[in-house]
């Protein structure tokens, strides 16, 4: 199905695990170095870089483009780094993740409790990806580079829902499904 | 002696990165489009065919296969009767730093594990030289990337444990990676030798290119077929292509260990040989 940013709890209430979606509209980029400062905010009570509310993060740190390019390869990085970050971002309106790779438990907990979902784009698949995004710019900690937080401009992104607000997770369902005894 | 000028080397090498990471290898494509056909699930064969549509486009316009373009690791052959003028290890490093900066690679690399400054040009790379007979200058050069590096394992085996014990290890070695580094993995699997051989052998096998042994390569065939049960599947997303090949490496070891180490490696295992 096709779905637009920004991400309300009406919209994200209707996804379920394991649907493919097409998502258009505005998202930011974040990983490690990023998280762990913007973190460090919320701990603090100050106020972040970013508008957090109905938002969605993409963990990728993409590669350089070409000056025809709005942006390089920009597939996702693995999630479960960022877990010990991510629900203090919930709390602050976070709506949609997008990721790789299962995450805690209260992760897990965290995305249920805020109605957000955690999507996976589907790693390896940086090139084709990256033709999905139209527009790229810097909003914050330009120093980190790669790892900046960037505005990007999706248009028809192709992503999975692992975890949906009902608490379901496609990891476990599609990998249950074809685990053989042995 | 046979003089190899350094400025030689930095130009195969720069090239070599860039072609490595722009060309997913024509077997690993024959081994995609395989998997794809046998595939049970409907979302990983789906999975199967975009890494074949990704490959496409990333040789055509020479965009990265994957945005981690990761850390170079190099595996040098030095013939005995080679003279390089200039230092190999400098002449390796100039060539990435102008490969990714002329070629839009991203620069993964950081000076210091704790400060993590990057480098700026993605070096310096992970050399190992070995001397060997011959007039030539042999490069095997991996890009590496952390997602699948980070969920490596090495364990000191007992020297009576079983080939059975071997294979559940490298299978729980898949299970905890997951669909975090990027499945449908090749295994690099370096067993005997002492615990940093091990693991030096489970980056090499990552770059085999001949087998040992009948047994070795039954091995091989067993531990792809039980990885293959774990029902992980492409991306994760369940299914029954989770490796698409398991390589192993040996060597001699002591008579009390036997260390085994798994070098998990995703789909997109860019490798690529020179010979100077």
């Amino acid at each position: 199905m096709k779905l637009k940013t920004p991400l309300t709890e009406k919209k994200t209430k209707e996804l379920k695990a394991g649907d493919k979606v097409y998502l258009s509209g505005y998202v930011y980029t974040a990983r490690d170095q990023a998280h762990k400062r913007l973190y460090k905010l919320i701990k603090n009570n100050e106020k972040v870089p970013i508008d957090l509310n109905n938002s969605v993060i993409y963990y990728t740190g993409p590669a350089p483009a070409r000056p025809n390019q709005a942006i390089g390869a920009c597939g996702p990085t693995t999630s479960y780094r960022m877990d010990e970050y991510t629900p203090a971002l919930l709390k602050r309106g976070l709506k949609g993740i997008i990721g790789k790779g299962p995450r805690s438990k209260e992760v897990l907990e965290s995305l249920k409790e805020n109605k957000a979902v955690y999507f996976a784009a589907i790693g390896g698949t940086a090139a084709l990806l990256s033709q999905k995004i139209i527009e790229s710019k810097i909003v914050a900690y330009s120093d980190l580079e790669t790892e900046a937080i960037r505005l990007l401009k999706l248009k028809e992104f192709p992503l999975v829902v692992i975890n949906d607000v009902y608490g379901n997770d496609y990891y476990e369902i599609g990998q249950n499904k074809f685990k053989e005894t042995r | 002696m046979r003089k190899i000028d350094s400025e030689i080397i930095t130009k195969e090498i720069k090239e070599a990165v860039q072609t490595a990471n722009y060309s997913l290898e024509q077997n690993l494509i024959q081994k995609l489009k395989t998997a794809a056909n046998k595939e049970k699930s409907d979302l990983g064969k789906n999975v199967l065919k975009e890494l074949i549509e990704n490959a496409k486009i990333a040789r055509e316009e020479n965009i990265p296969i994957c945005q981690d373009t990761g850390i170079v690791v190099i595996f040098a052959e030095v013939g005995n009767n080679v003279k390089i003028n200039g230092d190999l290890n400098e002449a390796i490093n100039y060539g990435i730093k102008i490969g990714y900066n002329e070629g839009y690679l991203r620069n993964s690399v950081v000076e210091d594990p704790f400060k993590r400054e990057n480098t700026g040009d993605n070096t310096p790379a992970i050399i190992y030289t070995d001397l060997v007979e011959g007039d030539r200058l042999n490069l095997k050069i991996l890009i590496k990337g952390a997602g699948s590096e980070n969920m490596s394992k090495i364990k000191m085996f007992k020297p009576t444990s079983t080939k059975k014990e071997i294979i559940d290890f490298v299978v729980e070695t898949v299970e905890k990676a997951g669909a975090n580094a990027c499945p449908p993995y090749i295994l690099g699997i370096g067993i005997g030798g002492t615990f940093e051989k091990a693991a030096l052998l489970s980056k090499k096998a990552l770059v085999k290119d001949y087998q040992e042994d009948s047994y070795i390569e039954d091995l091989e065939s067993k531990i792809l077929k039980e990885v293959n049960k774990t029902g992980i599947g492409p991306a994760g997303l369940g299914g029954n292509t989770t490796a698409l090949g398991v390589n192993i490496l040996t060597h001699p070891c002591h008579i009390a260990s036997l260390p085994v180490a798994v070098n998990v490696n995703c789909h997109a295992s860019r490798h690529i040989k020179i010979s100077i």
